[in-house]
């Protein structure tokens, strides 16, 4: 594999809930959310990694811990070798850059975003001043808006449009890193693929290297390099992305490539992918955290043994947490979280 | 054919504004069978929420319909009084959202949102409405209906909440259920798993859907007819087999060439050049012909007619030929 650019080990990003102090008072301490888990991975440089999982699988907390947003309760990160702790110099910062969810409250409603560029290119002294309008035009140009926009204010666009000034806004500072959180769940249909296309593009031009946060799994699948499958702040499964889409090892990865949508008619599948819903992180399941709605699940083994990421027949870059990833499945059956149903 | 279940002919709404009219649905016409789904798709903006508002009179207050019919099970809706419009909405058809957190009354236990309508509509006892509340929530899949029915909604996840909606739609026993983008709020696993209800629901219940949705794999999966919308105007109707395979609409054929697809994975998508237009300033003519690859001299004038085209298909597009030819040299969902 090529050069690594970012080295993820250990990753945990819990937070401390309210009601604390009372259940420090019985001397349980405070519930604990575990929005990140114990995450190791790594990103090449030049490829787009895809991250996928349902909500509240912590994929957003894992890529906002990566930019410097959420300090890690414990593990390293690393960037071309050197430590990345939460406070950060300017120049670390302008290397890893985020494109956010929600376009509506990731601009500042009262610049307009002739003022939003030039202030960011100004304080990271990006360009000279006299080319700062020439670039604030190219930016706009890049992400498709024409230089009109240049004196709107964010509330004059539509939700897509503004989601294309946040992505020119992540990109004045020229970052090597791009973490985009669902970049493109916010914007009509005709007009996501020019943004994926634009991703794609800039990643050759700029040697860009993308985190790219997503639910939709065809979005994954047509931008990747490789995917990563989280699941209850882990990691469950990595691979490339034919080999993830076409083999994939843990039940989980499979339920999910069951459950996306067809274009094709009369490509669903009859049963269901998933059942049940995720449970709170919390008070996540004991052994393998999928286990509840695991159809093969075994017990004790799956209840008492959390199973690492591991290798088998597929290579070394096909990882799998998944007691049965890597041999015969055992028979499929009702899932646990269904059978306190009846 | 039978007798259609609803009836939509040239649905127009307006709405008013301070600087003039705005009219968000033009000339809508499209017919649903009893128990079939139809599917009406399009991007923001295009209209395709308005129709659906409009087919039992829940459009915004500044919002009118100011031209066509609404005929459900022979029933003139837009014709009928207000009185006689709340009694169909609640028995012959109901409606589904996309936000089940501010559809639901959030200071209301669940079970007892369930069994209003019955007791409501079909006059049942508090008992026996309680009871039909606790069968329709197994039936929509709640596991242990009897606990979750004296839950609130902020204690349900969002699944289970969009479970509970779609309960409360059945429970007057309706003939047609209107789904606005049902499942976009949620997660890939869950939207399955509503999805594989809504059409389980339609085959064993024989209720009939109109759902609206921006996601065209979504549609795919869910209806056997679509009608695709544009600025507006339904552009083009069809069997979701014919229209997804064979589009003869370049804004379908644009649509299908450009969403990354699970089973056919292409070198680069396609992209519509520019965006939907402002429906104060619409372009003349054909409303896509400035987006459009095939656009010829007469597309930029005069209206453009819905062009039958037999086996119940029909396009808004004169050179519909030239998308047939298209796909011809390059399949859109190739080989699968």
């Amino acid at each position: 594999m090529s050069e690594t650019l970012l080295e993820i080990e250990g990753l945990y990003v819990h937070y401390e809930l309210r009601g604390g102090l009372a259940r420090r008072a019985r001397g349980v301490g405070p519930e604990v959310l575990r929005a990140v888990d114990g995450v190791d991975l790594t990103i090449a440089r030049g490829e787009t990694l895809g991250l996928v999982g349902e909500s509240g699988c912590g994929k957003s907390t894992l890529g906002r811990a990566i930019v410097g947003l959420e300090p890690p309760t414990a593990g390293a990160l690393r960037y071309e070798g050197e430590a990345l702790t939460a406070r950060r110099e300017r120049a670390q910062r302008r290397r890893i850059q985020m494109v956010f969810q929600d376009p509506y409250s990731s601009l500042n409603p009262r610049m307009t975003v002739r003022q939003a560029l030039a202030e960011l290119l100004r304080a990271h002294r990006m360009v000279p001043k006299e080319a700062i309008e020439a670039r604030c035009r190219e930016l706009l140009d890049l992400v498709g808006l024409g230089s009109r926009a240049l004196d709107a204010h964010p509330r004059q666009f539509s939700g897509g449009q503004r989601q294309r000034v946040a992505i020119a806004r992540a990109l004045a500072l020229e970052p090597e890193l791009l973490i985009a959180d669902e970049p493109v769940s916010a914007l009509d249909v005709s007009v996501q693929a020019t943004v994926l296309n634009l991703l794609d593009e800039l990643r050759e031009k700029l040697g860009l290297t993308v985190l790219l946060i997503a639910h939709n799994m065809a979005v994954v699948r047509h931008v990747s390099d490789r995917v990563a499958v989280m699941y209850l702040g882990r990691i469950v499964e990595t691979a490339a992305t034919d080999e993830l889409f076409t083999n994939p090892r843990h039940p989980y990865t499979k339920g999910l490539l069951t459950a996306v949508p067809r274009l094709v008619p009369g490509r669903a599948s009859e049963s269901t992918g998933v059942v049940g819903d995720p449970p709170s992180p919390v008070d996540p399941p004991s052994g393998c955290h999928f286990h509840p709605r695991c159809p093969i699940a075994q017990e004790p083994l799956c209840s008492a043994e959390d199973p690492a990421l591991a290798t088998g027949s597929s290579g070394p870059a096909h990882v799998a947490a998944c007691h049965f990833a890597w041999r015969e499945p055992p028979e499929a059956h009702t899932p646990e979280v269904l059978q306190e149903a009846t | 054919m039978s007798e259609p279940l609803l009836r939509v002919q040239g649905l127009q709404v307006e709405f008013k504004l301070p600087r003039g009219v705005l009219r968000a649905v033009d000339g809508a016409s499209f017919e649903v069978q009893p128990g079939e789904a139809l599917g009406i798709v399009g991007e923001s903006g295009s209209g395709k929420t308005m129709t659906l508002r409009a087919l039992v009179g829940l459009l915004p207050r500044t919002a009118r319909i100011t031209a066509g019919t609404v005929e459900i099970d022979g029933v003139d809706m837009t014709g009928a009084g207000k009185e006689r419009r709340r009694e169909l909405r609640g028995r012959t058809v109901s409606m589904i959202f996309q936000e089940p957190m501010t559809a639901l009354n959030p200071v209301m236990r669940v079970g007892r949102q369930i069994a209003e309508s019955p007791i409501v509509r079909l006059g049942l006892s508090r008992r026996a409405a309680h009871a039909r509340a606790l069968e329709l929530m197994r039936l929509v899949g709640i596991s242990d209906p009897t606990r979750r029915a004296e839950a609130y909604p902020h204690e349900l996840s969002g699944g289970m909440r969009q479970r509970v909606m779609i309960a409360i739609a059945l429970s007057a026993d309706p003939k047609l259920i209107l789904c606005d983008e049902p499942t976009t709020a949620l997660d890939v696993t869950i939207q399955d798993q509503i999805l594989k209800l809504l059409g389980t629901l339609q085959r064993e219940l024989g209720v009939s859907l109109v759902f609206v949705s921006h996601d065209l794999a979504v549609i795919a999966q869910t209806c056997s007819r679509v009608a695709v919308m544009y600025a507006g105007q339904v552009v083009e109707t069809g069997t979701v087999e014919a229209v997804f395979r064979e589009p003869r609409h370049p804004y379908t054929l644009g649509l299908l060439r450009s969403v990354p697809d699970f089973d056919v994975v292409r070198e680069r998508l396609a992209s519509i050049p520019g965006s939907p237009p402002d429906l104060a300033s619409l372009p003349a003519g054909c409303r896509f012909h400035p987006r459009c690859p095939f656009v010829q001299a007469d597309c930029r004038s005069g209206a453009i007619p819905l062009i039958e085209l037999g086996g119940d298909r029909a396009t808004r597009c004169t050179y519909h030929e030239r998308c047939a030819e298209d796909v011809r040299l390059e399949p859109v969902i190739a080989g699968v």
